[in-house]
């Protein structure tokens, strides 16, 4: 069964990128489906946050190309990212709320539903009239993942969304991030941290200087890593 | 020879009289400028943000222009605006030479550039830091404009404030385009430079007097709006 406005499969076919004459990603090739969340996983460097930005369009790629494979006629519309930091307007955090609904087109009561739904969702109802711009790192992070979860995506890309937060702060957005994939959306993650990615992933996709030499079952990662950089990665040996 | 303390003394007596000549050379002035950078910022303002976001070949040399007509001295925008204005120029017709509303054409034409540039180099570190997320969101440089206008508003009033300080200060403009008839396009930097010098100074000295008020006030509240803009956004 497929809802009319699905957009996944994403089909990646030979995705190649080069910046300033250096190949940052080179014939990366998989296809994602519905289901629990994808961790890119890799060294710093490997090129885990040129790949989500090529998947969700917002660099175009020197070689290959992205494909929605679903039936949805626009598939822009049904995807959102969080950066690694959070980019909130200078605005409250209500209004930082409404911004994309209503670039989307939403009603105004439409956006205050979906607003105060993301508010409870990661507990900030108290902080609704404050600027968002003094809130703490983690707070702003949880406004960021409330912000790009009020616009329902049927795919989230979060790109190291906890690369600079403490654990406490880590902890509360892995919870946001478990109960969005508990209620559908698709997580497509990237990450060097290798708890994290225990704690979280469905599948893996291993990215090593540019290139994808594994991507299959969490479980099956962990257990037994197909390519000896894998094998190294999760000893922890240091690999770049 | 004159007497320095006597001409202030009668300055002040005329400030604090409300002299009805001083009045309305403070208030001409006050309109004039207000209406030039009310002018400016509906094209300045617009202009600059789309350059912030917009990226074209040739773009570093209008920048590089706009940067530079920010120094454009007031007397050539004054005679530009002259020979658009006189008898035998373009816009000869309208009869608007030596009236205040050439006034506000040749500030507004003065603050403009002075404004898109500033407001450029505020909305372009904006514009770095949004890009990615607003086009996420669905939005590209045409719809980040007013974004941007709006979340660069407070660092934008001190932009409006540098210009309308350059307005009412400037003396060279006004004189050429307005004619400082007295009662008519008499503004108060034009009546300093006469009455000073014709020899009566108290009246150059009231004028100066009111017109520092006015530059320390627009300072104050430039400063005072910078704060209340970082403690707010």
């Amino acid at each position: 069964m497929r809802a009319p406005d699905a957009i996944l499969p994403l089909r990646a076919e030979g995705l190649g990128f080069r910046a300033g004459g250096v190949a940052v990603l080179q014939d990366v090739s998989f296809t994602l489906a519905a289901g629990p969340p994808t961790l890119i996983l890799g060294p710093n460097g490997a090129g885990k946050s040129v790949l989500l930005r090529l998947l969700h369009g917002l660099l175009a790629p020197s070689a290959g190309r992205v494909a929605w494979d679903g039936p949805a006629p626009d598939p822009r519309r049904h995807q959102a990212m969080v950066f690694q930091r959070p980019v909130l307007l200078r605005r409250s955090v209500l209004a930082n709320l409404r911004y994309p609904l209503f670039l989307a087109g939403l009603d105004r009561a439409e956006q205050d539903a979906r607003a105060a739904e993301a508010l409870a969702l990661v507990g900030l109802e108290a902080l609704a009239d404050r600027p968002a711009r003094r809130l703490s790192g983690g707070e702003q992070q949880r406004l960021a993942l409330a912000r790009a979860a009020a616009l329902r995506p049927e795919v989230l890309f979060l790109d190291e969304p906890c690369a600079s937060l403490d654990p406490a702060a880590t902890g509360a957005v892995e919870q946001i991030i478990q109960a969005l994939a508990a209620r559908g959306t698709k997580l497509v993650m990237t990450t060097h941290d290798l708890a994290q990615a225990r704690r979280l992933a469905g599948e893996i996709a291993f990215l090593h200087r540019g290139r994808l030499l594994e991507h299959g079952p969490a479980a099956r990662f962990f257990a037994s890593p197909e390519t000896g950089e894998a094998a190294a990665f999760l000893r922890g040996e240091l690999i770049w | 020879m004159y007497d320095l303390q006597a001409a202030v003394t009668q300055a002040i007596g005329l400030v604090a009289a409300g002299d009805p000549t001083l009045a309305q050379i403070v208030l001409l002035s006050l309109r004039v400028s207000l209406t030039a950078v009310l002018l400016a910022a509906l094209v300045g303002l617009p202009l600059g943000a789309l350059l912030a976001v917009a990226r074209f070949p040739g773009r570093g040399a209008v920048v590089a222009f706009l940067n530079a007509l920010m120094g454009l001295p007031p007397v050539v925008a004054g005679l530009l605006i002259y020979l658009l204005l006189s008898r035998a120029g373009p816009l000869g017709s309208l009869g608007l030479l030596f009236t205040p509303t050439a006034m506000v054409i040749a500030q507004a034409v003065l603050v403009a550039p002075i404004l898109a540039a500033l407001t450029r180099q505020v909305l372009e570190g904006m514009w770095e830091e949004y890009a990615e997320q607003l086009r996420s969101f669905g939005a590209g440089p045409a719809r980040a404009v007013p974004t941007l206008l709006w979340d660069g508003r407070f660092a934008l009033l001190t932009v409006l404030l540098a210009g309308f300080g350059r307005a009412s200060a400037e003396v060279g403009a006004v004189m050429i385009v307005g004619g400082n008839i007295e009662g008519f396009t008499r503004v108060m930097t034009t009546a300093i430079a006469l009455e000073t010098s014709k020899g009566d100074l108290p009246l150059a000295l009231a004028l100066g007097l009111v017109l520092m008020a006015i530059v320390l006030a627009v300072n104050a509240l430039a400063q005072g709006l910078r704060e209340r803009g970082l403690r707010l956004a």
